[in-house]
């Protein structure tokens, strides 16, 4: 039945040549020698020695670690609460507004958040800063990482838990003992997904963010509008490299796990 | 848990994010809704009136006296804002609609292919969507620009005499659009034709249709749910798209997004653009709405 192949794997390479090859030309002149990104004039690393020679770029990078590593953590703590909110929680008054304010946030243009925050940070009077921008980021990556931790465990056996219950669990217990183990491969994910979408905002940080708290897509983003510099080519790079080694490591280490998962139920059975 | 009576840690449980979101989702809404309702800058911030509730009912009723719609009459008589809602959800239609037909290709070809790539492709499909979108957007400008990458490759293949200016118009935001959202499309579509079965193909093969028949009564209906989630995750935030109309458009590539910010960065005038983001709200409600719907459905929320 897969008589359509051609056209199938035509538009499948056309389609990943066209996700990959900006990503790839970026990255290419970023070792460019010259200060053109389009005209390549021989091989240097001298633009990565200059984003690390800026004060800025580092100011900016270590306020995005903190931001990320924070937002992340509490993100996906709040998003597994949610997630086991709509999944376990059953029927509740207010349940339909729960569902809207997880799957709203998804794809709310991000200018409208924005501004809706810092128009509260602006009515109770709480400074703006680093904490700002970490409170904005939470509330919105916690709604993917709800989303994330949720299909993970709408595909969960529900008997585990109520097995683990009628042996004499606490919920609590319940919950650490079977179901963290086994929806542990989307939290992690939700975790990454949490962070690198901190990683990567530049609208909410710019509307909650106040002196001293400047983001690096803030950073990079006053530097793009000035022009196209190698440099920013060079941080990119790293940015990308960066992202795509935890990636490719977490759905490395998820698929292990869930073999050995597969091994043990086979085990069992 | 069936026959549980509600335990404690069932309502912690329901609590905590309730509350988060209620505190820094639901309630900024309603701010905005009050700011967009004041007159502009008297002091700083530059909104009055301020908030009422110190002064008891007599505040709230102060308060809401003071209301107006001069700010949305503004919005109404200005032709910079009504041509911006206009053009947001034009652009935001046609790059839909792009990313459609981009997106669905990739989708099906994805599906068809054999078993043991298909999770290698997924992690393909998103492995750029884990990638900045700034970084992303950036990359597009070194290619569209006049003496940019594209530009070098038609005129060295003779294809065009002079350099086409791409960057900075309404093509390089749909070819921006297309670019950065195409993830949001091919997932929901793959994932709906990825559950197609095959014996309906070879069914509908044995009752005389033609592939092309085919793929029209069998294949495409069974696709549908995931083309409209992925038409509603590729247009309701790209109408308030401020990224790439800023980065990639032109002094001419009207956006309500750009234009929010704008009367909020440069023109610091909150009410404006509060009453601007309302607007906007209103207008997204129906997709949003719809969106959920198609969402709980897909995620077995919903029979």
């Amino acid at each position: 039945m897969r008589r359509s192949s051609w056209f199938s794997l035509t538009s499948v390479t056309f389609g990943l040549a066209f996700l990959y090859l900006p990503i790839v030309i970026l990255v290419i002149f970023s070792f460019n020698e010259g200060r053109l990104v389009t005209v390549w004039a021989g091989f240097s690393t001298k633009w990565y020695v200059a984003v690390f020679q800026n004060e800025a770029f580092l100011n900016a990078a270590w306020v995005t670690l903190r931001v990320g590593v924070i937002s992340a953590t509490v993100a996906t703590v709040l998003g597994t609460l949610a997630a086991l909110t709509l999944l376990r929680a059953g029927r509740f008054p207010g349940r339909t507004l729960f569902n809207g304010m997880i799957y709203a946030p998804l794809v709310m243009p991000e200018v409208i958040m924005g501004l809706a925050l810092l128009l509260l940070f602006v009515a109770v009077e709480f400074d703006r800063g680093i904490w700002s921008v970490t409170i904005g980021h939470i509330t919105f990556s916690m709604c993917y990482a709800a989303v994330v931790v949720s299909s993970r465990l709408v595909s969960m056996d529900r008997s585990l838990e109520e097995a683990a219950r009628d042996l004499g669990c606490t919920p609590v217990s319940a919950f650490l003992l079977v179901t963290l183990p086994v929806i542990a491969p989307a939290v992690v994910a939700a975790w990454l997904l949490a962070f690198t979408l901190s990683l990567d905002d530049l609208v909410i940080a710019s509307f909650t963010s106040g002196p001293g708290a400047t983001t690096l897509p803030m950073k990079i983003y006053s530097q793009v509008r000035l022009g196209v510099t190698p440099e920013i080519n060079a941080l990119s790079t790293m940015l990308i490299a960066l992202v795509s080694t935890g990636v490719v490591f977490a759905s490395a280490v998820s698929r292990r796990f869930e073999r050995r998962m597969e091994r043990e139920r086979q085990a069992v059975a | 848990m069936r026959n549980d009576k509600p335990a404690k840690s069932r309502y912690i449980l329901i609590a905590v994010p309730f509350v988060w979101l209620g505190v820094f989702f639901l309630i900024p809404f309603g701010i905005v809704a009050k700011i967009a309702l004041s007159d502009a800058a008297i002091a700083r911030p530059p909104y009055t009136p301020t908030f009422g509730l110190s002064k008891g009912w007599e505040g709230f009723v102060g308060l809401v006296s003071a209301f107006d719609l001069e700010n949305f009459v503004w919005l109404t008589e200005e032709a910079l804002y009504w041509k911006s809602y206009l053009s947001s959800l034009e652009i935001a239609s046609i790059s839909t609609v792009l990313t459609l037909a981009v997106g669905f290709p990739i989708a099906y070809g994805m599906s068809r292919a054999k078993a043991s790539w298909r999770p290698t492709l997924v992690m393909l499909i998103i492995l750029p969507f884990w990638t900045s979108f700034l970084i992303r957007v950036y990359a597009w400008i070194g290619i569209l620009k006049k003496e940019g990458l594209l530009n070098l490759a038609l005129t060295s293949l003779g294809l065009v005499d002079e350099p086409l200016t791409i960057l900075n118009t309404n093509v390089a935001v749909y070819i921006g659009i297309v670019y950065s959202y195409l993830p949001f499309m091919v997932l929901p579509i793959y994932a709906s034709l990825e559950r197609l079965d095959d014996s309906l193909l070879e069914a509908a093969y044995d009752l005389g249709c033609t592939r092309i028949s085919a793929f029209w009564t069998v294949t495409l209906p069974l696709a549908i749910p995931g083309v409209l989630a992925g038409a509603l995750l590729v247009f309701i935030p790209a109408v308030g798209e401020f990224v790439i109309p800023d980065l990639l458009g032109g002094s001419d590539t009207l956006m309500i997004g750009k234009t929010l910010w704008v009367e909020f960065f440069s023109n610091r005038d909150w009410p404006v653009a509060a009453a601007v983001a309302v607007v906007l709200l209103a207008l997204l409600v129906v997709p949003i709405v719809l969106f959920q719907r198609v969402q709980e459905r897909n995620a077995g929320l919903v029979k």
